[in-house]
């Protein structure tokens, strides 16, 4: 077996070597996408464009418009004069949010009385009306305990809630962005990858010149996938190098385990790959099956929607997705600083995936090799 | 016993049966060859036997192991050629010799040996660091067959090994195979050049998934029925034409052969093609296998 496996391996390394166009693109991919996606994708949305419609126009309204700008979520693009100005401007997407003094701002609050105001917000962009919608809420509330303080009046809160935002507690996007990140471009990579390998070698001939030698399947399959596990470390530490360099990602826990724990998520997609290339006829089908593996990955494993908000069917889905363990893994170990104790059950799940995949790639190529 | 023994192969693929109750005897150390059209049956037999392929039906041995029970136990004992180039493109010559090395076991010093004595074998010397990819077709074929003998195989199967090699290739090709038979190996081989089935110690012509004659090339063409004689014209096809309508008796077959047309004949020479000074020939192979085809297509359509 050494000696199969090892003619194997040096054979894969020398194709690689002078396969420079795919090895630069499997190097340089990660560290592309990580800063693309790290400064695009920024989920907390600030600067807003607002418009404001003050028919109070007092010290009281100005005092509260420029607390609005001090959130850094609202700038200011006009005063307007009407409603009915507000609507256009949103409804044309000059502005997201509108915010409406009424004319008897300024005397209710003289006479210590509820002010109402009014934030209109375009929430058909769901993500930037939720940013709106909370920074208003907590501006009202702060403030206006801020004025019951000055007024004398001793602040009451019957539930004194305390929110406490761990591991992220300003919200930094590519915090969760980054690991999610990484996971995505080693699914995509390191599946394309092997789903191509079998078929290749099926539709250039060489597997069947493979398969008269004394070489077992497993003996195929390993020569494909120990190799691309080096590609798999190569675009983590890139990655990785990346997320702290551009955006001071935190890796409060152990590297080292990181890096352990990455090894059955990068042999997991490998051997998925695999098992796409056995079903496969054509490479151009193995290229379509990886697809078909990348959207759920994405969508269904914690990387853009929680998991816990899913229907049953799809939560449970999503566990035979080698993503959905690595997020755990990266964020467990990058944000909270997790340890084995935390994460030793996602390792677990990995390797029952691998051996999953590896069982069902050996069942489909034995067969089709009769 | 014989180095490839099968009775009633058969493959079928739905209704079409691709071959069809073959059975084969290939003594040892003799260079068989395999005569059939494109589409016969050729390469799905050799790739039964290799294990490539499972078969439909029939049973027997090669070198002694039930083939279709242990393929894997042949595996080291055997080598195969595919019609097609299968060797690694982007590997060197030296690359792809040391990979099948290793799949076969070899390493360290004997690997090293034995690349040495395949690159001298294959005439291969020179070439040793030239990617296979932008090597000549006739190249490659010896690169192949240094690949398929790496680890000594008994028994060598070499489907089509010269298709698109040149004369001087092919004739280099199989000045190596006649080695290879002398040391010891069986070799069989698919081919659908004439002059290369007369070098064969034995004969088996496939027709339609079935043999339908084997012998050694004397001896098939001993077993031709009737005499040929050579018709000198300007124009063979006219010719055809027109002996075809007269229909003359005692004339069993007409064919064009190359610039001759080729009478055959059972009994005694009918006077009416005495004018195209009819001189009598020794059946070739190819002779033989227009009659082989013509005899069996005759008895498809009964």
């Amino acid at each position: 077996m050494g000696r199969r496996l090892w003619a194997l391996l040096v054979k894969e390394f020398i194709q690689m070597r002078r396969d420079r166009v795919t090895f630069g693109i499997m190097v340089a991919l990660p560290v592309a996408q990580l800063i693309i996606f790290g400064f695009a994708i920024n989920t907390e949305v600030k600067h807003l464009a607002t418009l404001v419609f003050d028919q109070s126009r007092s010290a009281e309204s100005r005092e509260m418009r420029d607390a609005f700008v001090a959130t850094g979520y609202f700038d200011v693009l006009r005063e307007v004069e009407s409603f009915s100005e507000i609507e256009k401007g949103l409804q044309s997407g000059a502005a997201s949010v509108g915010i409406v003094f009424p004319p008897d701002f300024a005397p209710r609050l003289q006479r210590r009385q509820g002010a109402p105001l009014q934030v209109v917000v375009d929430a058909s962009d769901s993500m930037s009306a939720g940013s709106a919608i909370s920074a208003a809420q907590m501006l009202g509330m702060v403030k206006g305990q801020e004025l019951m303080a000055r007024w004398g009046m001793t602040p009451m809160t019957v539930y004194d809630l305390r929110l406490r935002a761990w591991y992220n507690p300003d919200f930094v996007s590519p915090f969760y962005m980054v690991p999610g990140t990484l996971g995505m471009i080693l699914t995509m990579t390191m599946v394309m990858i092997t789903a191509a390998a079998l078929v290749r070698e099926r539709e250039q001939g060489t597997m069947e010149q493979l398969v008269v030698t004394p070489v077992r399947p497993l003996e195929i399959m390993l020569g494909k996938v120990l190799p691309y596990v080096i590609v798999g470390y190569i675009q983590l530490s890139l990655g990785l190098a990346v997320g702290v360099v551009f955006f001071d990602v935190p890796v409060r826990g152990s590297l080292t385990l990181l890096y352990l724990l990455t090894l059955p998520f990068i042999a997991a997609n490998l051997f998925l790959g695999i098992l796409i290339s056995t079903v496969a006829r054509t490479q151009m089908q193995a290229t379509q099956m990886s697809f078909f593996t990348f959207l759920p990955s994405i969508l269904l494993s914690g990387f853009v929607f929680p998991r816990e908000a899913m229907p049953e069917i799809f939560f449970q889905f999503s566990r035979i997705l080698p993503l959905t363990y690595f997020l755990r893994i990266a964020r467990g170990i990058m944000l909270k600083g997790a340890g084995w104790d935390a994460l030793g059950g996602d390792a677990r799940a990995l390797g029952v995936l691998i051996a999953i995949f590896a069982t069902v790639s050996l069942m489909v190529f034995r067969r089709r090799a009769e | 016993m014989n180095a490839v023994d099968v009775r009633g192969l058969t493959k079928r693929y739905g209704n079409f049966s691709a071959v069809e109750d073959l059975s084969l005897g290939v003594p040892r150390g003799q260079v068989y060859g395999f005569l059939g059209p494109n589409g016969s049956g050729k390469s799905t037999t050799i790739r039964m036997l290799c294990g490539l392929l499972a078969p439909s039906g029939g049973e027997g041995t090669v070198l002694g192991v039930d083939f279709r029970k242990n393929p894997k136990e042949l595996r080291q004992r055997i080598g195969y050629m595919s019609q097609k180039f299968s060797l690694y493109a982007d590997l060197t010559v030296l690359e792809n010799l040391r990979f099948y090395a290793g799949l076969y076991g070899l390493g360290g010093g004997a690997l090293r040996r034995r690349v040495d004595t395949m690159v001298a074998l294959a005439d291969l010397e020179g070439q040793e660091k030239s990617l296979t990819g932008t090597l000549s077709a006739g190249v490659r074929q010896r690169l192949a067959l240094g690949c398929a003998l790496m680890h000594h195989p008994e028994l060598l199967f070499l489907d089509e090994p010269t298709s698109g090699v040149d004369l001087r290739s092919r004739r280099r090709f199989w000045d190596l195979i006649y080695d290879l038979a002398a040391e010891g190996t069986t070799v069989l081989v698919t081919t659908h050049f004439m002059d290369e089935a007369e070098h064969c110690d034995h004969i088996g012509f496939i027709f339609r998934g079935r043999l339908v004659a084997t012998d050694t090339p004397e001896g098939l063409k001993k077993r031709f029925p009737g005499t040929i004689y050579a018709l000198e014209t300007p124009s063979p096809p006219a010719l055809l034409e027109n002996l075809e309508e007269e229909k003359i008796p005692g004339v069993r077959d007409l064919y064009v052969f190359g610039p001759r047309l080729h009478a055959v004949v059972e009994g005694a020479l009918p006077e009416a093609l005495g004018r195209w000074s009819p001189r009598e020939i020794p059946p070739s192979l190819e002779d033989v296998f227009v009659a082989l085809v013509q005899d069996n297509e005759r008895k498809g359509e009964r």
